[in-house]
């Protein structure tokens, strides 16, 4: 029957990774994530997890990826600062291929910024916050049941991947309370990741023969590898200035753009004979919503997509979206990130129109009304 | 009959990156030597480092081993000792990747008092970039980026640890090899965070520009400089000046260790909410 709940987004998260297995936490208080830290510092002791406070957001991500290596599901959550620091290590656990989730409560920024309102000006940062070409699979939920199975679609793509994922919403759902369900146990999928089969001897951590993603032993099971954070061939050890690295960077790329069928996942809202589309996710696509109830009860034919998976980007959907359409409107907590996207995939086939807000409030659905009436 | 090291050494994995005259290849062999000596399972050591010469080190080990990001080796040893608290963790740290950009895991590792021993290969530079100046390069020194003399002052790392709570705390040399062995022993039975303090000469960036003429220079350098605690404590006052204690620095039993105090809490609140239920 599952259980009724009335929850912040930020606990709905906590209880998200609990249902997919989570047992391991490590982070550094900011707002407005810390309630998931709050949560989790509760309940990971009752179940025989690790709670970790680290020195900082650094060491939080560095911990995480330590927790994972020696078999746990680890989480971490953070805040634009915060964000920022973890950045170098997300890159290590991209390219030594450790799954972890981070949670990015987006407030406004830069620097300092706005802490208690809401952002969406991270959602590059996301896709490129750390140096060198990477992998990311970024979910972007909105309502607060929906991070709760974004949450667990978040750990089961990063073990099922073997690679960091991360959740960014804002800190209007972040803190916002709605009434949820938790399903109980078995409802949900929930994916461990792949262990080898073969003695150790023949283990090599990164064989890329019999598919993309290599089944991964834990620490101390017995298959003594090494990790590192250089480059590295199928066994794992650095290889400088060899073939090798591009094939190797080329399949990291590869788990993700060749499995995008699973990890792309979104809501399309009255678009079928839409004429004006609204682009938009997590707080903004709320919005967005109405506006387009509100559209449709004047009659204007107005549409939603709604992408829960932020990157890989809806390439192919936002395409075939704009040869569809005449415009489409992309409303977002930024001064102008993800409609370069938007823009990019549309190639010149509609207009497109966006809507910017940065003051700490969120974009209203009359503003995106607007826009639409503008567009159509 | 000799030791053998290649027991515990990788298969196809040497060379090793270090130079000629690097003191890394004693204190290497000098951990292996123990890690044999306490007959340790392999499977349950995991050795972690950050980034440099020194760094380099578990990648030639047969154990678990993490080669992470420069100065984040703590952090990464924090996480899986949590996860795994009966493992046998073990950082490999250089100066820099120790006490600069590690610093602030540094001391919170040794605050925590958690279960790892900790290696600082302190060879008074950053090696690996080239020879530039590090928390712990000797006033006046030369390096790349100090070159009319070093003005910042250092670090005493064995005095950094104490005061931010190890409570395993030691010093040991290169040269002083045999020495080493029990120190590092002693510092894996310990329970709770271990700092060893390693001195190591670095010729090449290091050395040659400080009127060192050769290795060996070096370690007869270090050979004049550390003195056995004991011998050290001795001194009158007006003769300790250029020379530094080793040995075992600072050991404080019983303190509590942080896995087990924080498994000890789950623990206790699980069978009180339990005992509620
Ligand atoms: C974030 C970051 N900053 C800088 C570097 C460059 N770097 C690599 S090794 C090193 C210094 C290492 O010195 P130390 O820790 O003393 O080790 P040694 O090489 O002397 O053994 C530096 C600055 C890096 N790899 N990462
Ligand atoms: S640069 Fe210095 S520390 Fe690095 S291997 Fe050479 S001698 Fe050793
Ligand atoms: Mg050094």
């Amino acid at each position: 029957m599952g259980q009724i709940k009335l929850l912040q987004g930020n606990e709905a998260c906590s209880e998200g990774a609990l249902y997919a297995g989570c047992n391991f936490f490590a982070g550094y208080p900011i707002t407005p994530s810390t309630e998931v830290a709050e949560y989790l510092a509760r309940r990971l002791p009752l179940i025989g997890g690790a709670f970790l406070q680290m020195e900082d957001e650094i060491a939080a991500m560095a911990a995480v990826i330590g927790g994972a290596l020696a078999g746990c599901k680890t989480l971490t959550a953070t805040s634009g600062p915060g964000f920022s620091l973890k950045q170098e290590n997300m890159g290590f656990a991209m390219l030594t291929e450790v799954p972890c989730v981070i949670v990015n409560v987006m407030r406004g920024g830069p620097s300092t910024g706005v802490p208690t309102g809401p952002g969406q000006s991270d959602i590059m940062q996301c896709k490129w916050g750390t140096h060198g070409d990477h992998p990311v699979i970024c979910l972007t939920p909105a309502y607060v049941q929906e991070i709760f199975t974004e949450t667990v679609r978040a750990f089961n793509l990063s073990e099922k991947y073997r690679t960091p994922v991360i959740i960014a919403f804002d800190e209007i759902v972040g803190h916002m309370r709605e009434r949820i369900e938790i399903p109980d146990k078995g409802v949900l999928p929930v994916v461990d990741r792949t262990k080898p089969t073969c003695p150790p001897s023949e283990y090599l951590p990164y064989d890329d023969s019999k598919g993309d993603v290599p089944a991964m032993a834990n620490f101390f099971e017995g298959y003594r590898y090494h990790v590192t954070g250089l480059n590295h061939g199928t066994d794992g050890f650095p290889v400088n200035a060899s073939p090798r690295i591009h094939t190797d960077e080329l399949r990291l790329m590869r788990k993700v753009e060749a499995n995008k069928a699973e990890i792309i996942k979104y809501e399309e809202y009255l678009l079928a004979d839409a004429e004006v589309a609204v682009f938009a996710y997590g707080v903004s696509g709320r919005s967005a919503k109405t506006a387009v109830e509100q559209a449709r009860a004047e009659g204007i034919k107005a549409g939603l997509f709604r992408p829960l998976t932020i990157w890989p980007f809806p390439e192919q959907e936002v395409a075939a979206l704009s040869a569809r359409v005449r415009g489409i409107v992309v409303p977002e907590l930024s001064l102008g990130q993800i409609i370069f996207e938007v823009d990019r995939c549309a190639k010149g086939r509609c207009k497109i129109e966006g809507i910017y807000r940065v003051d700490g409030d969120p974009i209203t659905p009359a503003q995106i009304l607007a826009k639409v009436k503008e567009v159509k | 009959m000799a030791f053998n090291y290649d027991q515990y050494i990788r298969g196809g994995k040497l060379p090793h990156i270090w130079c000629p005259g690097c003191t890394y290849g004693i204190v290497f062999k000098s951990i292996l030597r123990v890690i044999d000596s306490m007959k340790l399972n392999r499977d349950d050591i995991a050795m972690v480092s950050g980034i440099g010469c020194a760094s380099r080190l578990p990648g030639y080990v047969d154990f678990n081993t993490l080669h992470t990001t420069h100065g984040r080796a703590l952090a990464f040893a924090t996480g899986l000792k949590m996860a795994k608290p009966d493992k046998h963790v073990m950082v490999v740290s250089g100066d820099g990747d120790a006490t600069a950009i590690g610093g602030n895991h540094f001391i919170h590792a040794c605050r925590r008092n958690i279960d790892i021993t900790v290696m600082v290969f302190n060879n008074f530079i950053y090696g690996m970039t080239g020879g530039q100046y590090s928390p712990t390069t000797p006033s006046g020194h030369l390096a790349t980026t100090m070159p009319y003399g070093n003005v910042d002052p250092s670090f005493n790392i064995p005095e950094l640890a104490k005061g931010a709570g190890a409570s395993f705390v030691a010093r040991g040399t290169a040269y002083h090899a045999a020495g080493l062995d029990r120190l590092i022993i002693e510092a894996i039975q310990h329970k709770g965070l271990s700092v060893v303090e390693i001195i190591n000469a670095c010729p090449t960036t290091h050395g040659r520009r400080n009127k060192f003429k050769s290795p060996t220079d070096m370690l007869l350098w270090m050979k004049d400089t550390f003195l056995p605690v004991a011998a050290f404590d001795k001194l009158p006052a007006e003769k300790t000046a250029g020379k530094f204690p080793m040995g075992v620095l600072y050991r404080k039993e019983g303190m509590p260790e942080y896995c087990e105090t924080y498994y000890g809490m789950a623990e206790r609140v699980r069978k009180q909410k339990e005992g509620r239920a």
